[in-house]
């Protein structure tokens, strides 16, 4: 199924939730309403036109003045895919989780919370994956400043380059 | 060895008077402990260059070759990197008990040499309970380890320790009843009594006299690969799965002497497995002169020896390692039920047929060497087709 | 036995472990050998490699995505590659696709060599790692007459290839394939048929089909469940659908479907796939220009894409976004390695300690790919 046809049957089941479709992009996506993400995962999955049985990849950008979560959804019977997308505020970015959904997205969900800051309601496991768990900050948003230290550790390297100027002087 | 000293004693080479009893007996015991020293310690190490080098060329590689001619003395090089190396007590570890630990390792794989058969008359004491004596010794590197395993305090040594004790305990007993076929046909437990109730030909080996024994000595050979924690069963230290197991925390000299201990047990077990069942160090009678027959069948024992240990470093190049249910399995469901088949097979075969069945002889080694051209037809086989003739130069 | 009284033990594997293939941490509740949960900690090797995307621009992270997973990185390079030009409507060359297919499929038939010896090292056999391993050497030493590196290559370009085969090259090349097919078949009956390796692999953590999907298994894991499933084949890139190859399929011959021993078989048979591939890709190559027409300061226009390769992880998807200047706004790498890693909780509840090396082994997790 070619996905402007996926993305017809989600509007015509969620004709509310869902906020645009995007076509003329090299990959077509569908932006939803966030509150209404579990419920539309849902439905991708179990309807049998669709059955989106695979949660190929979820991430999240940041855009300066929203947050995107991105769901690249596969079907491993039909061999089609969909590109579903919620935007989401800054200051403190909250949505449904879709592990029940799919349990893939256990732990790319921790990702997104992470290295964005997103938090996911409904998830079995809210703890940071990839960074210490004292982390300061969400390091892959784009106003992210790398504190100088950890922990008395210095996260600066002192430029080679400098060193041998000083030497030189 | 003791009958000799007494010879010299009887002939005065200490003085004329009579020296008292316990001088006496301290300076044999100290004589005897030196030769042991001598003889045990370099052929721990040098076993360990060897397998090195054999394991080496199993994995197409080269192997140590730089210390002496072909690296030969890399032993030595070995030894003292780690005698200089710093002795770690890790400050969690219960000190006493791991300081003890190494020493009893070392002292069970020491002790057996004392019954050891190399020839006819170079064996320190030929005890009435020899073969008793050498299994109850050797099961004393279990307490060894299980005390590194313990006093280590670290969960990957103590799981170590607690796997070796499963182990040498469990497989205890199948070796045990694997040995017992050759007493009852000797009636003895004299290392030498058992060697020389054998003949030097293939046909009067107890290997070959009757099926049972030909099944016992394969479970024992089997056996003592597990209380050696050898390849395939060497769990206790499974590198991949505990690190090093209960040797995780030593360094230095201590480490050395858990490693010193392993591939002296190894020598220790084939000597057993020789001394049992391949006839141990006999040796046609070739020459009237006793020195030259004693230097021949101390080669002859060796050899044998040195063959069985080269057959256990080859599994150990070969065979990945069980799991430790199927170790558990294999020794109580498969080893233990056949080894006791053997022995009553054994009492019933020695109750029919008291001095042997020369035609049983026969057939069973018609059969041995049957396997063995057919095991010798499949290496050559493999051995021709991994020829290696693709070579390439990274040209840069 | 219910008399018994057992405490449960809490213990420590890694991140400095020799069986976790990089610096993975486990916390592993275990009751004497059977383990209740392993509980994976990941991030020690975490390099912000998609942070490093957003600074570096497009031409300059070819080199990084190297590091995104080292034991195949031509993969991550052709991915990178891919998706640049998938955004910019950039045009390959047929000369430099098929140097690039070469370049990957030799960089599978290393990777999967990888594998299968350190599947034999993590159940105690050295020997079969050297041997593997001598056999990733003469592709390493191809790889670096092609491209100068022997294990993060920086070969692909955005558009194309760096450099040409170099003369008499295909002859090699072609060499160490007569060379490699009888290998296999040596290995195979050194390891992957003995009676201890089947004992140690089979019924171990399977995997079932629907299982597979729903934690996101990809390649050699998703098909050792059944799942009829390769990108090359299914999602058409490169040159792919010109040549005539086999996808193996886990059967469950061993014991269950989707079991160590499938996954670690799968590999096996890729091996011999590749070979295949690689056979067909050096006798069929055309002349020609291997790179194409590039600028410098490489712009795409803004948009956003996902493309996927079949690395010898399995299907690694790339998700690009690109705001129209010369850096990329957001780069995320959707990894084989990952998911697999996020699924050893559930599979290592009721197995051995044994087994979770062997469960780790097989599912072919590489700590690189994982954190990034």
């Amino acid at each position: 199924m070619e996905a402007a046809e996926i993305y017809a049957l989600v509007r015509a089941r969620f004709p509310d939730q869902v906020v645009e479709i995007v076509e003329k992009r090299a990959d077509p996506y569908a932006v939803v309403d966030p509150h209404a993400i579990a419920a539309i995962c849902g439905f991708l999955r179990d309807d049998a036109a669709l059955a989106m049985d695979c949660l190929n990849n979820q991430s999240g950008v940041d855009y300066k003045d929203r947050i995107e979560v991105v769901y690249h959804l596969f079907s491993y019977s039909h061999r089609h895919g969909a590109v579903i997308k919620v935007r989401l505020p800054r200051d403190q970015p909250a949505l449904a989780s879709v592990e029940p959904v799919w349990n893939s997205a256990n732990w790319m969900e921790r990702e997104i919370y992470d290295l964005l800051g997103v938090t996911f309601h409904g998830h079995s496991d809210m703890r940071r994956i990839l960074m210490p768990e004292d982390w300061p900050g969400w390091p892959l948003r784009k106003d992210f400043v790398e504190p100088l230290e950890y922990h008395g550790i210095s996260t600066v390297r002192e430029s080679p380059i400098i060193r041998l100027d000083e030497k030189k002087k | 060895m003791e009958a000799w000293l007494n010879r010299l004693m009887m002939r005065g080479v200490f003085g004329a008077h009579p020296i008292p009893v316990l001088v006496y007996a301290s300076g044999i015991a100290i004589a005897c402990a030196l030769v042991l020293f001598a003889i045990a310690l370099p052929f721990a190490s040098i076993v360990t260059w060897v397998e090195r080098r054999v394991w080496a060329r199993i994995q197409s590689r080269i192997g140590p070759n730089r210390v002496g001619p072909n690296g030969f003395l890399q032993w030595l090089a070995d030894g003292l990197k780690h005698i200089c190396k710093e002795d770690i007590i890790p400050a969690e570890a219960d000190p006493r008990l791991f300081k003890l630990a190494p020493y009893l390792v070392v002292l069970a794989f020491i002790l057996p040499w004392a019954v050891m058969p190399f020839s006819s008359s170079l064996i320190l004491a030929d005890l009435n309970v020899g073969i008793l004596y050498m299994t109850a010794v050797t099961a004393l590197t279990v307490v060894g380890v299980l005390m590194a395993g313990w006093a280590s305090n670290n969960k990957w040594s103590l799981i170590g320790g607690v796997r070796s004790a499963a182990q040498v305990v469990s497989y205890e007993i199948p070796a045990g009843l694997s040995i017992f076929p050759v007493v009852l046909m000797t009636g003895t437990l004299s290392m030498q009594g058992i060697t020389r109730a054998q003949g030097w030909s293939p046909d009067r080996w107890f290997l070959f006299a009757s099926p049972f024994c030909f099944a016992a000595a394969i479970i024992l050979f089997v056996a003592s690969l597990a209380e050696n924690n050898r390849t395939p069963f060497d769990l206790p230290e499974a590198e991949s799965e505990l690190v090093a197991g209960f040797a995780t925390e030593y360094s230095s000299m201590r480490y050395l002497f858990f490693f010193m201990a392993e591939w002296g047990n190894m020598f220790v077990s084939a000597a057993i497995i020789v001394t049992l069942y391949l006839g141990g160090w006999r040796f046609p009678h070739v020459s009237p002169s006793p020195i030259a027959m004693n230097l021949l069948e101390f080669a002859t024992f060796n050899i044998k020896v040195l063959i069985i240990v080269f057959v256990s470093m080859w599994i150990r190049g070969t065979l990945p390692r069980v799991r430790i249910d199927q170790m558990m399995s294999l020794c109580w469901k498969y080893f233990v039920p056949i080894a006791f088949v053997n022995l009553i097979g054994t009492a019933v075969w020695v109750a029919i047929w008291p001095a042997g069945n020369p035609f049983a002889a026969w057939s069973m080694l018609a059969v041995g060497v049957l396997l063995a051209a057919f095991f010798v037809r499949r290496v050559v086989h493999f051995a021709r087709r991994s020829r290696m003739e693709l070579y390439f130069h990274p040209t840069i | 036995m219910s008399m018994l009284r057992t405490e449960e033990m809490t213990l420590n594997m890694g991140p400095q472990h020799p069986s976790t293939h990089g610096v993975l941490r486990f916390v592993i509740r275990t009751d004497g050998e059977v383990m209740r949960e392993a509980i994976p900690d990941v991030g020690y090797l975490h390099r912000s490699i998609e942070k490093i995307a957003e600074k570096v621009g497009y031409h300059g992270f070819m080199p990084y995505t190297d590091r995104v997973d080292y034991v195949c990185a031509m993969f991550t390079n052709q991915a990178w590659g891919m998706a640049c030009e998938k955004l910019a409507g950039v045009e390959v060359p047929r000369r430099g696709e098929y140097c690039r297919v070469i370049a990957a499929e030799f960089n599978r038939i290393a990777s999967h060599l990888l594998t299968v010896g350190l599947m034999g090292m993590d159940i105690g056999a050295m020997t079969p790692f050297v041997h593997a391993l001598r056999e990733r050497e003469m592709i390493n030493d191809l790889i670096e007459e092609l491209c100068g590196a022997r294990l993060t290559f920086n070969y692909m370009r955005i558009g194309g290839v760096a450099w040409d085969l170099p003369p008499g090259w295909r002859d090699k090349a072609l060499a160490y394939l007569d060379h490699l097919e009888p290998i296999v078949n040596e290995f195979n009956a050194l390891f992957s048929y003995n009676k201890i390796c089947i004992e140690r692999l089979a019924k171990v953590a399977a995997i079932g089909p629907a299982d597979a999907i729903d934690y996101n298994l990809v390649g050699p894991n998703l098909r050792a469940a059944g799942v009829n499933w390769d990108v090359r084949r299914d999602l058409p890139y490169s040159v792919y659908p010109e040549f005539d190859f086999e996808i193996p399929l886990g059967s469950g011959e061993w014991g269950a479907i989707g079991d160590a021993m499938d996954r670690y078989m799968m590999r096996i048979r890729e091996l011999t796939q590749s070979a295949r591939i690689l056979r067909q890709a050096l006798t069929q190559i055309p002349d020609g220009p291997v790179l194409a027409k590039v600028v410098r300061n490489f712009k795409p226009a803004a948009g956003e894409c996902q493309v996927r390769v079949e690395s010898a992880r399995g299907d690694q998807g790339w998700y690009v976004v690109s705001d129209g200047t010369s850096y990329p706004w957001r780069v995320h790498v959707r990894t084989g390695s990952f998911a697999a890693m996020g699924m050893i909780q559930k599979l290592s509840r009721g197995l051995m300690i044994a087994d979770l090396v062997v469960l780790i082994a097989s599912l072919d997790v590489i700590a690189p790919e994982i954190d990034r």
